[in-house]
């Protein structure tokens, strides 16, 4: 088998690659404990700079705000996300499908700076807009929380289409089929079948939603005001002045939390993955066994 | 018993009505008009006001249109294209910021969508021929640096990199050389870190069309006597096409509008244009300029995106056949 046999600069390739990956992080995460004043020069081991973390108030608020906005923007997408994936995936063929489509992939494909600079000029015409409709003041529309929000539900809710897409194709249809023969109303079928059928993609889809949501520095630079700077934020304004031993600290505690919660996933998933082939099997060596007794 | 069949049809429809509807109606707004809203800006001129822009209609009703922003960004298109690209007049790079901008972002676009896919190649190669059982552990590590924050990825280098980095302190105190390597604040360190930000994007589409590949067919190559490089270039290389387009495609598009890797890492000789539009519009409060320079990025990169649905509408249509 001379094609399955991995060749030595395969090999090579791929843990030259894997080295690039991460030499980086891991040098990172050795010199988030460096006791030493300068910060690229090794000078002992210290916990100093978690103390100093976990103590800064600037960076624990940007964070909570950081997360609150990732939970709740990608809760939202993650709705609409599956519907839009459902509409993709099952009903197909509706008036302006081809729009749709595109819509969806848009926030995905055009820059940051664009999808941030157009989603504030659309508030800003609305607001405009309704202030000229109403009279007074659109404070709820002024930059902050909720502008922001709507800019990392709609950038979340593309990703999130595509993986909900993805895995509603690859289904197998024949149970929601056989549930419609039954006379099951379509959204108790939703419900009862094809939502925990698509469970794990909604969680994957989640994770990644939180991720891109506590990612974005551009499209969120945009849309915060005064007050409402987010995490990513005050990492990009730290770290264009220089070194800081804190933002080590700071990727030190990411790497874990994100590798961990990764890793974790994919083990449930991988075991539900086995799980399912072993009921499968079962079910076949039981259909088998009843084949055999009524034949005989 | 006509009539139910009737109105669960009826009921149907509604609920696809309602399945399409709200996320159309949120993208609809959310998307499309924001779009309208940056070409509508576009044609207008920047004024002293709430917004800073002018209205494209007057107060009598009558359209106001101004082109100045086009003509700012296109201002001596030739000569300025001809400065820029001459290689013998190193230096000159021409008047016009906005078209050297655009040319900077992508070339620089180019220059990591190439190297990210002679790196990746060989790693999506080598997982797609991996034993099954490693290979999903193998794709996590792919995938694991890309959950992690973008912006502390790009911090990581930034202390490799730097003068007085970890890189050059280490190679100083072993002698290896006795003067600091100039690895910051430019093109190398702008496109080593784009590479590194971008790389995962590129191993997994490739991937996905790789493990695909039939091994029988390389193979029958082998039996009948060709080299293997030889049947690399004629089965794995075609084969492995739509890969390479969708990976360049994931790799080059947000290459393009960068704005973080090149303002943290790539100094001033390497300006790119997310970075002269967001100048644009917060330092010089420019919005209808910023608006401009959008509609002319997004035609640069739409060209691309038609140029890969066309060959994806070809593919396809052979292999309905």
């Amino acid at each position: 088998m001379m094609s399955n046999r991995m060749s030595p600069f395969l090999k090579i390739m791929l843990f030259a690659g894997l080295a690039f990956l991460y030499i980086p992080l891991i040098i990172l995460v050795i010199y988030s404990f460096n006791d030493s004043k300068l910060v690229t020069v090794w000078g002992g081991f210290t916990t100093e700079w978690y103390g100093k973390l976990l103590k800064n108030d600037q960076i624990l608020s940007a964070a909570w705000l950081s997360l609150k906005i990732a939970v709740t923007s990608s809760l939202a997408a993650v709705a609409l996300g599956t519907l839009a994936g459902y509409a993709l995936a099952r009903i197909k063929r509706f008036r302006g499908n081809t729009l749709f489509a595109g819509m969806v992939s848009a926030p995905m494909v055009m820059p940051d700076v664009i999808t941030g600079l157009s989603m504030l000029l659309l508030i800003m015409q609305v607001q405009m807009l309704l202030q000229g409709a109403l009279g007074n003041d659109v404070a709820w529309l002024d930059r902050g929380f909720f502008t922001i929000f709507l800019g990392h539900t709609t950038l979340c809710m593309a990703y999130i289409t595509v993986v909900i897409r993805s895995r509603l194709t690859e289904l197998d249809q024949s149970l929601e089929e056989a549930a419609m023969d039954l006379g099951a109303r379509p959204l108790k079928i939703f419900f009862v079948i094809t939502l925990p059928l698509i469970a794990p993609a909604i969680a994957s889809g989640f994770l990644l939603g939180v991720t891109l949501s506590l990612d974005d520095v551009v499209i969120t630079s945009f849309l915060s005001g005064p007050g409402s700077a987010t995490l990513p934020q005050v990492i990009f304004s730290k770290i264009r002045l220089g070194l800081d031993p804190q933002m080590n600290v700071l990727a030190t505690i990411f790497i874990g939390v994100v590798g961990t919660l990764v890793i974790m996933m994919n083990y449930i998933m991988m075991r539900q993955a086995t799980k399912r082939e072993y009921e499968m099997a079962a079910a076949y060596k039981a259909e088998q066994k009843a084949l055999e007794e009524l034949s005989a | 018993m006509k009539m139910s069949s009737v109105n669960i049809k009826r009921r149907k429809r509604l609920g696809a009505r309602i399945v399409t509807g709200i996320p159309f109606m949120w993208l609809f707004l959310l998307v499309l008009i924001p779009f309208f809203i940056v070409f509508k800006i576009s044609f207008a001129e920047t004024a002293y006001s709430i917004p800073p822009f002018t209205p494209l209609f007057d107060e009598e009703g009558k359209w106001h249109i101004v082109y100045q922003n086009y003509q700012d960004i296109f201002a001596d298109f030739w000569s300025s294209l001809g400065a820029m690209l001459n290689p013998f007049d190193g230096g000159n790079r021409g008047d016009n910021i906005y078209l050297l901008t655009y040319w900077l972002s992508i070339k620089t676009a180019l220059m990591t969508t190439l190297i990210c896919l002679l790196l990746g190649y060989p790693m999506a190669y080598a997982i797609s021929r991996a034993n099954p059982s490693i290979r999903n552990a193998l794709l996590l590590a792919i995938m694991l640096p890309f959950w992690t924050s973008f912006l502390l990825r790009v911090y990581a280098w930034m202390g490799l990199l730097t003068t007085n980095g970890i890189i050059n302190n280490f190679l100083m105190k072993w002698d290896i050389i006795s003067e600091p390597l100039d690895m910051f604040y430019n093109s190398f360190s702008l496109i080593l870190v784009m590479v590194y930000a971008y790389l995962p994007f590129m191993i997994l589409p490739l991937y996905t069309q790789l493990v695909k590949l039939d091994k029988r067919l390389l193979e029958a190559a082998a039996d009948l006597g060709a080299h293997p490089i030889k049947a690399f270039l004629t089965i794995t290389l075609p084969m492995s096409k739509s890969g390479i387009i969708a990976g360049s495609m994931l790799v080059f598009i947000p290459s393009v509008g960068e704005y973080v890797v090149p303002e943290l890492v790539g100094g001033p000789d390497n300006l790119m244009i997310g970075k002269v539009l967001w100048q644009a519009f917060s330092d010089q409060n420019n919005w209808p300029l910023a608006a401009a320079i959008a509609v002319v990025m997004v035609i640069l990169l739409v060209l691309p995106i038609g140029v890969q649905q066309y060959f994806d509408n070809r593919e396809t249509a052979k292999g309905g056949k």
